[in-house]
């Protein structure tokens, strides 16, 4: 298959701004998971992940004069500004022209700028704001990107499609590079939602442990740049290798019972990649901490044969980002290939799950030459992707 | 999923069904359905549409406008075919939509604007993603495989058009539903097609088959 | 009891959308999960709302939704019994 690299990656977390700050804070065994009390979020206590405000401010204001944008600040959601940061810190060393026709920028966002619901904000901004195509429009104009973004709406697999997205559009050789930034903030309107289906812990969670309570939610954004051409960006040569995309056909929430419409999907993934199953070397699962899901992913990691390889969620240290997830997920992934190291899965104690897969529960040195992303959302999708370094 | 040596270069594919739906007007079937001169909500004019094509399923009385929507065409745009006839992964659904689930984001915000009664409720919540439609329309066809839902500020052909031949190109599928959703209000507009290679498609008798093209996505879409 | 048993089947099929069935259709006896009415996890989440929303009832533990969800009859128990503490 034709090679599509990763050229550059970015995180935006409540444990740091770029991917390497990232990956440190987990080598110090950090989560970014705090009790937080918040009237404009909850009436309770929440165990959630926030990105710190004051911080993002400051860097936004810096990439305002970096790129002379003479508007104010205050023009730009919150969201937009994660988004923002995010690119800019992912494409500052490349030598990406995003005015070029072969450069695509794509988008990833659960629920976009729905802060923008609440009274406090309505005569804040355009109320046109809250349509995602709205929101991409404000990215794709700051860095002046010549085509209309691509934005992928499809729950909590967004970001991992959207890096299927557009590999396979890079593939077609419709486009040379692509900017994939995916975010979602933390916002009553999602908090209240998941509080009626009584999926949220009180205390930060814990991924495949015994003692799971539920989720833990979080926001941030992940940029990942792609390129048919390997000259820029990153000197190790990581590819975007096969992905695929399944539904449970099952339930509109909860997830399959058996697991193997997950499996089928990380069967053809690796299959589309011309390796087998027991070429990979690690797997990052989406790990949610919610009974079922954990379960589920337990069941299909076992369908695939692959309950050896190691395995983790990083939910434990950010929460459940949403369409965020999959990016941040992946840059994460990538800082693992690069540094040789398998990150524990944070908030794993005592196994609890059917079968024996392999959840790390320290972080070690090992060569991680081919890893498997997957991922699961409501409406019974899912998504598994194949990285390999060359 | 062939690896890339054993793939053909780009078939011919085939628009060999769809089905259209705007405010009063049903297309299906190469013909006009239904009609009704004023339609007064989207409650009433999608019950009406449910009871006159006989279609009985408890759960579709539980979904959101968007989901009812989308449920609706697809369930007019397959009812001709085989059940047995894709097999589970081999019919892919691509949709998009210009508002997401903005109509039941509406709805979630407003249960939860007053904290002295603060009752969200988790069938509303659940339908405040726009692909719960393909979730809910892959649960009734038993569909496991490719799926995937965009967002665009208007009908955009060219990116529905290269994702699905993309898709098809590369025995992902056999055949996809490729189809724009869009529902705000009592405002609404909805195509489905059902996409296919031309070397396997099954062509109905009384259907003549449209090129897969954006030209005939627009066609279809401007349909009146 | 009787009356309280009506009131519930009423709110029962507006809070969970059962559109085609009538109150008549209920028998307050009957398993809501399972077979009858065909409920499921959303629809039992819900019933928890119902019961917050209507009779300011909270259930804190989920688990216990099982037995009081059983029948309209147990909601309806329940119900009686929760009010009267209050």
């Amino acid at each position: 298959m034709k090679a599509v690299y990763v050229i550059s990656e970015n995180i935006i977390s409540s444990l740091g701004f770029t991917a390497t700050g990232n990956a440190d804070a987990f080598l110090s065994g950090k989560t970014g998971i705090r009790i937080h009390h918040d009237d404009k979020l909850s009436s309770n206590p929440l165990a959630i992940s926030l990105v710190d405000t004051g911080e993002m401010e400051l860097k936004f204001e810096l990439i305002m004069k970096l790129y002379k944008k003479e508007q104010s600040p205050s023009f730009f959601t919150r969201l937009e500004k994660l988004l923002i940061l995010s690119v800019s810190d992912a494409i500052q060393n490349l030598q990406l022209r995003p005015g070029n026709k072969k450069v695509i920028l794509v988008i990833s966002t659960t629920k976009g700028n729905i802060d923008l619901l609440e009274d406090r904000f309505k005569a804040k901004f355009d109320h046109k704001r809250i349509y995602l195509w709205a929101l991409a429009s404000v990215v794709k104009d700051f860095f002046g990107f010549a085509n209309t973004p691509i934005i992928i709406s499809n729950a909590c697999i967004s970001g991992v499609m959207a890096l299927i997205a557009s590999s396979r559009l890079l593939r077609s050789g419709k486009y040379e590079t692509a900017v994939v930034a995916g975010g979602d903030i933390a916002t009553e309107f999602v908090i209240s939602g998941f509080q009626s289906f009584q999926a949220l812990s009180t205390e930060p969670c814990k991924p495949f442990d015994i003692n799971r309570k539920g989720l833990s939610l979080g926001e941030g954004c992940g940029t990942i740049v792609l390129s048919t051409n390997p000259g820029d960006g990153n000197t190790e040569r990581i590819l975007v290798m096969g992905g695929s995309v399944s539904n449970d056909a099952n339930h509109i929430s909860g997830p399959s019972r058996t697991g193997e419409e997950l499996s089928m999907a990380m069967n053809a993934a690796i299959g589309e990649s011309g390796i087998l199953n027991r070429d990979i070397d690690y797997i990052n699962a989406h790990g949610t901490a919610t009974l079922f899901n954990d379960e589920m992913e337990a069941k299909a990691v076992s369908l695939s044969k692959m309950d050896k390889v190691p395995l983790n969620s990083f939910k434990g240290y950010w929460g459940h980002t949403l369409g965020a997830s999959g990016l941040m997920e992946s840059a994460a992934i990538i800082q693992s290939m690069k540094l040789n190291r398998l990150f524990s899965s944070a908030g794993f104690e005592v196994p609890g799950f059917p079968g024996r897969i392999n959840v790390i529960s320290e972080t070690i040195f090992k060569p991680v030459n081919t890893a498997l992303k997957t991922a699961s959302g409501f409406g019974g999708c899912n998504a598994a992707l194949v990285f390999q370094k060359t | 999923m062939q690896p890339w040596y054993f793939r053909k270069p780009e078939m011919e594919k085939l628009i060999t069904a769809y089905t259209y739906i705007e405010e009063g007007k049903v297309f299906a079937d190469m013909r006009l359905i239904f009609y009704q001169e004023k339609i007064a909500t989207f409650a009433e004019f999608i019950k009406a549409l449910y009871k006159q094509e006989q279609i009985t399923y408890p759960k579709f009385y539980k979904m959101d406008s968007l989901s009812k929507l989308g449920f609706i065409c697809a369930e007019l745009l397959l009812r001709h075919e085989n059940p047995g006839r894709f097999k589970s992964g081999s019919l892919a659904v691509v949709l998009a939509n210009s508002s997401s689930s903005l109509d039941t984001d509406l709805l979630h915000q407003n249960s939860i604007r007053n904290r002295s009664a603060y009752f969200p409720s988790p069938s509303v919540f659940v339908y405040t993603l726009a692909n719960i439609v393909i979730g809910e329309i892959c649960i009734r066809h038993g569909l496991k495989g490719e799926n995937a839902f965009l967002i665009s500020e208007k009908f955009n052909p060219s990116t529905l058009k290269d994702y699905v031949s993309e898709i098809l190109d590369n025995h992902r599928a056999e055949a996809c539903i490729c189809g724009w959703i869009e529902i705000l209000g009592n405002n609404f507009k909805a195509m489905m097609t059902l996409v296919e290679n031309e070397s396997t498609a099954n062509l109905l008798n009384d259907f003549r088959p449209m090129p897969f093209t954006e030209a005939s996505l627009n066609e279809i879409i401007k349909v009146n | 009891m009787d009356e309280l048993i009506n009131k519930l089947k009423k709110e029962v099929i507006t809070q969970l959308n059962l559109e085609d069935i009538s109150e008549d259709d209920i028998n307050p006896d009957s398993p809501l999960f399972g077979e009858g009415l065909g409920l499921d996890s959303i629809d039992a989440l819900e019933l928890i709302v119902l019961l917050e929303k209507n009779y300011g009832i909270k259930i804190e533990d989920p688990k216990d939704g099982k037995k009081i969800f059983h029948s309209i009859r147990t909601m309806a128990e329940y119900i009686t019994e929760h009010q009267k503490k209050a």
